[in-house]
């Protein structure tokens, strides 16, 4: 067996790949799911608070500031170890999916209202004046005339920051969740081979890539034209 | 409701502090129905301060200000209704850029008056009519020159058919070939007999159309005349200055 036929039968064994990849087919669908979940709340939870702090409560905005700084500066796989190893020594504990989810969505929701936040700063003052001097009130101000704008201005950091941090359900794989890593994993585990892993790769891929593809397209259609 | 022969918009005694800047100190200033007063002044003389506290987008430090009758500064007064009375064009035309020329001006119609859509549409068309802009209705502020933009934002004001307009230095931020439009546009609200607050240095306007000129200096207000009085016969030192150096260009 030549070093060549060794690597091929490491990482592309037509037998193992047969054999593991109705598992990572599995893990991608969990991928999806969890990632589709993260998404939904974490941008959902980043847009309140970044609503919520444009009300100018000033105890409100020092407790956003907080929460956003602390999950912004922790690293996602603390946050996930914390609530899953650390939640049942305080009598509650989570599934690994839900510990998953809920710390990726935290971290998301931390950033996304940063993104938020400076979208919503950098809609010109001129704007709020015009509104409000229409007798528009400082709700229909805010989500009629100032939001449209800022979101339109955070789409291209939006979809960088969600793609980042939707990559992160391969942390997912520590806490036994079987998503792509960790159905790859399990896979190299009991085949003593790592094709999986290539499968594993190459499922990211196919799922990522359409992403970073959209992402681009996003960004130019929503270039703003002035 | 108001007496007929009383000033529509009456400020007394207006004070106005940015912290330990104090911009206006104690100006009074009432305007007639029909009147278009015009406010002049060096840059930091505090007339657009003034204009910007009559329909309190600025909080007076201190004063009265009563406009069509309604007490502005009243904690009780709803300033949202109030505000609709009080029409302003602001120098950076301030266009919401993700609406139309219609949607820009048909906003306010719908959301505050609660007209149904097609009714908004339509009054906000016949505003833009008013400025001759019925055929750029449907492009957004992008698409528009500056001249078209102010006149689609002194549309969006006289569509909820206010009793005053405000107009804060409207020819500032424009190209010189652009002026006129916007010029013409402020002549015919005037002749239609709309009442008129304008900051700006458009000295030929004022000369044609103003029934009087405020001149501000130093937060407040150092002389007030006819235009021809105050252009050409100034009586204050500092008026006369002020006066020489626009003329200059």
């Amino acid at each position: 067996m030549t070093n060549w036929d060794r690597f091929l039968d490491s990482f592309f064994n037509a037998r193992v790949a047969a054999e593991y990849l109705p598992k990572i087919v599995e893990g991608f669908w969990l991928t999806i799911l969890l990632a589709g979940c993260i998404i939904l709340a974490g941008v959902a939870a980043g847009l309140a608070l970044a609503v919520l702090r444009s009300l100018g409560i000033r105890p409100l905005n020092w407790l956003i500031i907080f929460v956003v700084d602390l999950f912004r500066a922790l690293p996602p796989l603390v946050v996930i170890a914390l609530l899953y190893f650390g939640l049942p020594a305080a009598g509650l504990s989570l599934s690994g999916f839900a510990a998953a989810w809920l710390s990726l969505s935290l971290v998301l929701m931390a950033f996304t209202e940063e993104i938020f936040w400076a979208g919503i700063t950098a809609v010109p003052k001129g704007q709020w004046e015009a509104a409000r001097s229409t007798g528009l009130g400082f709700f229909p101000t805010f989500s009629l005339v100032v939001l449209p704008q800022a979101l339109r201005m955070v789409v291209p950091p939006l979809t960088n920051r969600t793609i980042a941090i939707t990559k992160g359900t391969a942390l997912a794989s520590v806490v036994a969740v079987p998503e792509i890593l960790g159905a790859a994993q399990a896979g190299v585990s009991f085949s003593f081979n790592p094709t999986p892993l290539t499968l594993g790769a190459i499922a990211y891929l196919v799922l990522f890539l359409p992403v970073v593809i959209l992402g681009r397209w996003v960004e130019t259609r929503f270039a703003w034209k002035r | 409701m108001p007496k007929a022969t009383g000033p529509i918009v009456e400020a007394r005694g207006i004070h106005k502090h940015f912290g330990a800047l104090h911009v206006l100190k104690g100006v009074d200033l009432a305007v007639h129905e029909r009147e278009l007063v015009f406010v002049i002044g060096p840059s930091g003389s505090g007339k657009s301060t003034l204009l910007r506290c009559l329909n309190r987008l600025e909080e007076p430090s201190g004063g009265a200000i009563t406009v069509d009758g309604i007490d502005i500064l009243d904690r009780r007064t709803d300033i949202n209704k109030a505000r609709q009375r009080i029409g302003m064009v602001f120098q950076a035309f301030n266009l919401y850029p993700h609406m139309t020329a219609l949607g820009n001006v048909a906003l306010a119609l719908r959301k505050v008056q609660g007209l149904p859509r097609a009714m908004a549409e339509d009054k906000a068309r016949r505003a833009l009519e008013r400025v001759h802009l019925a055929d750029r209705a449907g492009h957004y502020p992008g698409q528009l020159s500056g001249g078209q933009q102010q006149r689609v934002a002194i549309a969006r004001a006289i569509a909820l058919e206010p009793r005053v307009m405000l107009f804060d230095e409207p020819t500032s931020a424009l190209d010189p070939e652009l002026v006129g439009g916007v010029l013409a546009a402020m002549r015919e609200l005037r002749e239609s007999g709309m009442t008129m607050v304008v900051v700006s240095h458009e000295m030929g306007f004022a000369r044609a159309a103003a029934d009087r000129v405020v001149f501000m200096d130093g937060g407040r207000i150092v002389e007030e005349g006819q235009p021809e009085a105050i252009f050409g016969n100034p009586q204050q030192e500092r008026t006369r200055a002020f006066i020489g150096q626009i003329s200059r260009h």
